[in-house]
């Protein structure tokens, strides 16, 4: 296990080394530069900030220098916000993101399990019914139309909690955009976790333990849970890193300052090191819950061994 | 007083297509230490007798009729009533050993949690009962292996695993659903030694489901022919074998390879089973049987002493003297 673990984590070089390189192409690529802006600036001060940032220099001399930096644990200096160097954007950045998105997974895993548990067992039944409508509320409609209405009940109309905005990690703040992820999230998981659980439950081992006399209490937790939570972990791995790294909209409607927010607005200004920094951050995150979903799988099943 | 005694069972399912009936007026003794065969080809309703007796129908699955265990119905229990049966007076083996074990749970979790529930055991206590019952059913190094996960086993212990399983709790009655089709013939006659032997040890009824003829003829003491979800013959193993006097138990045994003659061609009964969905309004097995008249098509046959031995029951319009005599012109091919 320890050392399949390392070994992936090594296999993480070269796939960051690609997405860097193709990145980095591809930015330089795109028309337009970090400093062109409707306010002309002098062909002097632009020639001053090109130099300061190295734009001067030939792309591959450019790429070295920063893959140098990378090597030294710098991301760069941010080419718009020019008293913020990358790490330190992306250091505030990350944490609203990690707690809101990271948070919003665990108790969406958790509800979603439950939901979908109790869905399978009572198929066909109001509450099935229930947690369906549910799954396709949250799967048909978009943030942007869910996020809004979340606000308007309970922020305009209720004022329970604040409609939007970020106050160093205060709960009130973080509520209702957490809920927005549940929300969406839940619809995956209930889904998946409902789909799995019928499946399982009418496989032929829940039918000896029936006729083992095993209590449905234990057939579920016990013999079923397991096998049904296979499909969940393969789910859980892409949801975490999208409500964690992309939240964009769900960011934008809570005005969070968080990495989905500098993602659009580093592209948008061809904040070439901020984008760069924010893709080998996600590329980052991505590896590790590839990681740890297939750790999970070993952890489940016990034919998986690493 | 018989120690099972199942009377008039039905079993129906709700389809797309409408009701369709399994299972139709199966009645059955069976006494201590007693082996019966349950013998029908795929389809005939033979498995989901013992499934309705087990309360383990599919959930589109409804039963009638009684199936009576020590004064109490079986079908009618509440599940929580029933759960203290199956499992432990009640036990079960089924066809395919690769699916029936929890793949995510070790043998020793699946066996131990049997008597963790029938018999108050401690989980220490009930794996040392469980290495005893699969040095039982002959598992080398039962005490190592307890702890394996059940793909670490091949089929063939598998199936062992499940039979120990079965008898952990000294059942009355042990239910085997085809428990040798899905392993080779080498496996089957070993299998079906063990079965006979824990019989012997334990003094357990056995309901042996199953398609093959030589399974019921090295095991069982009575037999019951099944097709299209009714019985068709119904006596001790030794009437049916040597006198079968119903066209349909006839056509079985004549299809029965034979080992003294170099025939090399595998006689079968012609035609198809019934779609369960649209059955002849007579005799189920009137679309195949040769000697169908127009009575067995319109006219279902009642199960009936024969009038030849009263010990056989028999679900055929055509006098038994007749066809008697050309069973044995069969066995005589």
């Amino acid at each position: 296990m320890w050392s399949y673990t390392f070994r992936r984590v090594l296999a993480t070089i070269p796939t960051l080394l690609a997405v860097i390189t193709v990145c980095y192409l591809l930015l330089h690529m795109t028309p337009g530069g970090p400093f062109d802006s409707e306010r002309k600036v002098s062909a002097a001060v632009l020639a001053n900030l090109q130099a300061k940032y190295h734009l001067d220099m030939p792309l591959w001399q450019q790429y070295l220098y920063y893959l140098k930096g990378l090597l030294q644990g710098d991301l760069g200096a941010s080419f718009r916000y020019a008293d913020w160097t990358v790490n330190d954007l992306v250091g505030k950045a990350l944490p609203v993101s990690a707690s809101i998105g990271g948070g919003a997974i665990l108790i969406s895993l958790v509800i979603g399990v439950v939901l979908g548990v109790v869905a399978a067992l009572r198929q066909n039944s109001l509450i099935d019914y229930f947690v369906m409508l549910l799954g396709n509320i949250g799967g048909a409609f978009p943030s942007f139309v869910l996020g809004p209405v979340l606000v308007m009940i309970f922020a305009i109309g209720l004022g329970w909690f604040p409609a939007g905005g970020w106050d160093s990690f205060d709960v009130r703040y973080m509520v209702l955009p957490m809920s927005l992820l549940v929300f969406i999230n839940i619809s995956t998981i209930g889904r998946v976790m409902r789909g799995s659980m019928i499946e399982v439950l009418g496989s032929n081992f829940i039918r000896t333990a029936r006729a083992k006399g095993l209590p449905m209490r234990t057939i579920v937790l016990r013999h079923a849970l397991k096998p049904a939570l296979m499909p969940v972990v393969s789910v859980i791995g892409p949801l975490a890193i999208s409500s964690i790294t992309s939240a964009v909209v769900t960011e934008t409607v809570f005005g969070l300052p968080g990495l989905g927010k500098l993602i659009v607005n580093g592209a948008a200004n061809r904040d070439y090191t901020l984008v760069l920094g924010l893709v080998v951050l996600v590329t980052v995150i991505t590896v590790v819950f590839n990681l740890l979903v297939d750790l999970a799988y070993a952890l489940l099943d016990p034919k998986i061994r690493y | 007083m018989s120690l099972l005694k199942v009377n008039n069972l039905g079993v129906q399912f709700t389809t797309n297509d409408g009701i369709v009936s399994a299972v139709n007026g199966v009645s059955f003794d069976l006494e201590k230490g007693q082996t019966l065969g349950i013998v029908g080809e795929s389809g005939s309703g033979k498995s989901q007798t013992v499934l309705a007796m087990m309360g383990l129908l599919a959930r589109n699955g409804k039963t009638s009729g009684e199936a009576v265990y020590n004064g109490k119905n079986l079908l009618t229990m509440s599940p929580s009533e029933l759960n203290r049966i199956r499992g432990d007076r009640v036990s079960m083996i089924f066809q395919d050993p690769m699916t029936s074990l929890n793949p995510y749970l070790t043998v020793e979790r699946q066996m131990t949690e049997v008597l963790e529930l029938h018999k108050g055991m401690t989980r220490r206590e009930a794996k040392k009962r469980a290495i005893e019952l699969l040095e039982a059913v002959r598992i080398p190094e039962a005490a190592r292996r307890v702890d394996m996960y059940p793909h670490e086993f091949s089929g063939g212990m598998r199936q062992r695993v499940m039979i120990a399983m079965a008898l952990l709790c000294e059942p009355e009655v042990l239910i085997a659903d085809e428990p040798t089709t899905a392993l080779d013939v080498t496996v089957q006659a070993q299998i079906l030694t063990l079965l006979k032997d824990l019989q012997r040890d334990f003094g357990t009824s056995i309901i042996m489901i199953t398609h093959d003829l030589g399974v019921v003829a090295g095991l069982c003491e009575k037999v019951m022919v099944m097709y299209g979800g009714r019985v068709m013959e119904y006596g001790t193993a030794d009437e049916i074998f040597y006198q079968p006097s119903h066209p349909y138990t006839i056509g079985l045994l004549g299809a029965l390879p034979r080992l003294d003659h170099d025939g090399s061609e595998l006689v079968s009964i012609p035609g198809n089973p019934p779609n369960m969905a649209r059955m002849p309004k007579g005799c189920p097995f009137s679309e195949r049987c040769a000697h169908a008249s127009d009575r067995c098509v319109n006219e279902l046959p009642p199960l009936a002493a024969s009038a030849l031995n009263p010990h056989i029951l028999r679900a055929c319009h055509k006098p038994a003297a007749e066809l008697v005599n050309e069973a044995r012109e069969v066995a005589h091919v």
